[in-house]
């Protein structure tokens, strides 16, 4: 049941680079990641790809097939016809080190700029109790396996490094309001979400949640409610005058 | 050349559970820390591990504590384990889970808001705290993000988010460095994105590199479990103990070819799957050993019953340990009552509801969905043994997981003795949380002891250099193929069951392998080559491979992870036996020698009844049992 099949893969570094054709034995039941080891294991060892689990759980093979963003080790090659090209691409938001890998360090360096969990100060470990259902919708959003293709895909930065200062992009918006929906966590995350973290810039066309290889719903489960949460917060009536009475005698 | 340079207190190699929980404790010991890991931050293959951590909370069932789990870890490990670290790790896993909650993990709950805890294989009570079948990955972003915590506060106080506390991303250590006295001095390696050379000075290293899985072509490991830890240690003149004893997890997928190996979490029996033969026939009570006659059910409506009533039944078969379950698999596909693709069938459809299997298990439902087309709601899955973990590793003291070598730590599954010749499902993510913590404390102690900071010799370094860069440097054999031919032999000749003939020509096959190897190179420049990385850890997975053969050769009896086609039974003779891997700092000569198992403190062995015992202890050691007993 095996055949011959046409790839064209990006190759190259230091900023240069070209798409480059190879024909490659498939065989049934292959992911495309298996492709791209067998071209490392006969015809291009020195071809760079990211990989760990390849069982979907890590996140590291992120890649574009025909210009989607996918998995490479949970896309099957039975997908696409036999006679198909397939065109493998790294990542387009992020500088391409060498061929398939990309510097994903804009993550990181957005993960540290998240206040992390931050709970009551009197509770012990051993003593947190906490309902099933009030931990679920956080669960949810825990599932992410940081594979970046929603912040990837994501077009406020996907074409505009500008934005990349001031937005943290699905991924992280995502984990405010983890956070937030935390039954133990006690920072404020609302004001910040938006002002510092960039969440106004999501105009909710639930691209993040399309790619998403966890099928997390980034945009109506995560990045809508923590919107909703910010504008209860800033232009209910009753918070606004609250919030003014609060100041005053703060500042008294 | 170029070589980067750092000084550090403490380097942590690997980023896995064990590697972040050893880093986090140098660091809140206020050391500074450094992580090296050979792929991005979160990525670890502590990621894959579904079913959960192992803890006697007594949540669920308040008859459980740390006694019983005790039990049951040197029960799995057939009394091999170092008893030292079975108590610790028994008696500290509670509050290692409960840290993580407090650091922001979110385990599944109880109905009265309490941790939920899982049955699993070999485990009295249910024990295993966990996330869906997701447990790993919560661990890791739980650590991880506990570190990006620590390095917050460090950028509050100092300015630096790395002050104290830096991940070396998706870098490769290559050498231990020692001073002139022996101690340990740095790591050498290299930068895998750039190809730079690396070189960190430090008093204290902490291995957490993980196990050997690619040395086998069947295994549920990930490319990084080139048996690095293992490799480094031997090569800096540490001791490897029970390198003969690996895991066969019992379910991994087998079809299609491609994923042939991926794990099946033990969740599924845990939560009622069943396995049958081609015949329909729910073949593990026709397996259950002379040891566990007692504690598992021999009827199928007695296994049915426990899963409401545990109190009153005995567990169904499927739930023994996973040797006696990988065994079982393995002899059904060889009677020729295997399924279609040359496993046994797990069913979970027929059992519980379909909304209940996408709750419970969401992952093997994705992972079978989309990897083979298997709806696992609807049908069963297939499945059989893979190569899974591995129990031996460096020896290691249980109290600070101080190795032989002054400076040199080890912790999670690179280190040995805790888990015996077989790992129970569960007493891993908690072995990595409490032994990880005991590393970083032990290594930050061993600092607080040392009068002045060991140097590292130059020519120590230029070796280092010249080993990494050797490759490059010649046109040589494709390192895949010398990779998967290792792979093949392991498999076929060290693998499941074992004969003293394969096993000898195995070792001669390892030795050719090692002479190629001396032979491969890598076309391509520095940067991202995984041709180049490959024939560096080639190295570690050849001197690993023959650690293990050579270990398993020796080893005339069957126990846990370690079955003899030509020695069938365990002896009481053999469990006091150990077996000590060391190895010519050039990586030649394996040398195996024996080493008497200590014996039991007094007040653990009496937790265990005479009946039991016997089935395992030498007349001698009974004799010693039955003393203590009269002066309790």
């Amino acid at each position: 049941m095996s055949y011959k099949a046409k790839f064209r893969i990006w190759r190259g570094e230091g900023g240069e680079g070209r798409l480059e054709d190879f024909t490659v034995e498939v065989n049934e039941g292959e992911v495309v990641l298996d492709i791209i080891h067998r071209l490392q294991a006969t015809q291009a060892p020195d071809l760079a790809v990211r990989w760990n689990c390849k069982a979907g759980k890590c996140g590291s093979c992120s890649m574009e097939i025909n210009g989607k963003p996918k998995l490479g080790c949970m896309t099957r090659m039975s997908t696409f016809g036999e006679d198909e090209v397939i065109t493998v691409t790294p990542m387009r938001t992020f500088p391409v080190i060498k061929d398939l890998v990309t510097d994903v360090s804009f993550n990181y360096q957005k993960a540290r700029e998240i206040p992390s969990f931050t709970p009551p100060s009197d509770v012990r470990p051993g003593e947190y109790r906490m309902k099933q259902i009030d931990v679920e919708r956080s669960q949810e959003f825990r599932k992410c396996i940081e594979c970046f293709m929603c912040n990837n895909v994501c077009h406020v930065i996907r074409d505009h490094d500008e934005n990349k200062q001031a937005f943290a992009g699905p991924r992280f918006l995502m984990q405010i309001a983890e956070l937030d929906m935390h039954p133990y966590d006690v920072a404020d995350r609302q004001d910040s979400a938006q002002d510092e973290h960039g969440l106004g810039y999501c105009n909710i066309t639930k691209c993040c949640t399309e790619v998403c290889p966890e099928h997390i719903k980034i945009t109506d489960n995560a990045l809508i409610p923590m919107k909703e949460r910010v504008v209860d917060r800033r232009y209910d009536p009753l918070v606004w005058l609250g919030n003014k009475i609060f100041k005053r005698s703060a500042a008294k | 050349m170029d070589i980067e340079r750092h000084e550090f207190d403490v380097v942590v190699i690997g980023a896995g559970g064990a590697g972040l929980r050893a880093a986090i404790e140098a660091r809140q010991q206020g050391k500074k820390t450094a992580i090296v890991c050979k792929s991005l931050f979160g990525k670890a293959h502590t990621v894959m591990a579904e079913g959960g951590a192992a803890a006697a909370m007594g949540n669920v069932n308040p008859a459980d504590n740390w006694q019983v789990h005790f039990r049951d870890t040197m029960r799995g490990g057939k009394f091999l384990n170092n008893w030292r670290m079975a108590e610790l790790h028994a008696k500290e896993a509670p509050d290692r889970v409960w840290e993580l909650e407090a650091w922001g993990a979110l385990f599944d709950r109880t109905k009265d808001g309490k941790i939920s805890q899982r049955n699993f294989g070999g485990h009295e009570y249910p024990r295993l705290a966990h996330v869906g079948d997701r447990t790993g990955l919560e661990m890791i972003r739980t650590l991880q993000q506990r570190v990006v915590a620590l390095q917050q506060e460090d950028y509050a106080v100092h300015g630096d988010y790395e002050a104290y506390i830096k991940v070396f991303a998706e870098c490769t250590v290559t050498r231990l460095l020692k001073d002139d006295a022996g101690a340990i001095a740095g790591t050498f390696g290299y930068r895998r994105e750039t190809g730079r050379l690396m070189l960190i000075e430090a008093p204290a290293v902490v291995l957490a590199t993980g196990g050997i899985g690619k040395s086998y072509v069947v295994t549920s490991n990930s490319w990084e479990y080139t048996g690095d830890g293992h490799a480094l240690a031997l090569l800096a003149g540490a001791r490897l103990i029970n390198m003969e004893f690996i895991q066969f997890h019992p379910t991994g997928m087998v079809w299609p070819p491609s994923v042939r190996g991926i794990l099946v979490t033990e969740s599924v029996r845990g939560d009622g799957g069943v396995l049958r033969n081609s015949e329909g026939k729910r073949f593990m009570f026709d397996y259950i050993p002379e040891v566990f006659k007692d504690k598992y059910a021999t009827t199928e409506e007695e296994a049915d019953r426990w899963y409401t009533d545990q109190a009153g039944n005995r567990r169904p078969p499927e739930l023994l340990p996973r040797d006696e379950v990988a065994r079982a698999i393995n002899s059904e596909v060889k009677a020729g009552r295997g399924s279609p693709q040359g496993g046994v069938f797990l069913d979970v459809s027929s059992r519980l509801p379909a909304e209940e299997i996408r709750r419970r298990l969401p992952s093997m439902h994705h992972q079978f969905k989309e990897l083979a087309d298997v709806d696992i709601t609807a049908e069963p899955m297939q499945v059989g043994p893979t190569c899974h973990y591995v129990m031996g590793g460096v020896e290691v003291d249980a109290d600070t997981a101080a190795a032989s070598v002054p400076g040199l730590f080890a912790a999670g599954e690179v280190s040995g003795g805790m888990h015996g010749s077989n790992r129970l499902g569960g007493n891993s993510l908690s072995d990595l949380l409490v032994f990880g913590r005991r590393a970083g404390a032990g290594a930050a102690a061993y600092i607080d002891g040392l009068e002045r900071r060991p140097a590292v010799p130059d020519d120590a370094v230029a070796e280092a250099q010249a080993e990494v860069l050797a490759p490059l440097e010649r046109p040589g054999e494709n390192p895949y193929e010398v990779h998967h031919e290792l792979q093949r032999t392991m498999n076929e000749l060290v693998g499941i069951i074992r004969r003293a003939g394969e096993m000898a020509e195995a070792l001669e096959a390892v030795e050719k392998l090692r002479e190629r190897a001396k032979g491969v190179g890598a076309a391509g420049s520095r940067i991202y080559n995984p041709g180049w990385h490959l024939c560096l850890d080639l190295r570690n997975m050849l001197l690993v491979s023959e650690c293990v053969a050579r270990a398993a050769l020796a080893r005339q009896e069957s126990r846990g992870g370690h079955t003899r086609d030509d020695y069938p039974d365990m002896t009481a003779d053999w469990r006091r036996r150990l077996l000590v891997c060391t190895a010519a700092p050039d990586g030649t000569s394996v040398n195996v020698q024996e080493q008497v198992q200590p014996s039991m403190r007094a007040d653990l062995i009496t937790l265990f009844e005479r009946g039991e015992l016997s089935k395992y202890l030498t007349d001698e050691e009974m004799a010693e049992y039955d003393l203590a007993v009269k002066e309790s």
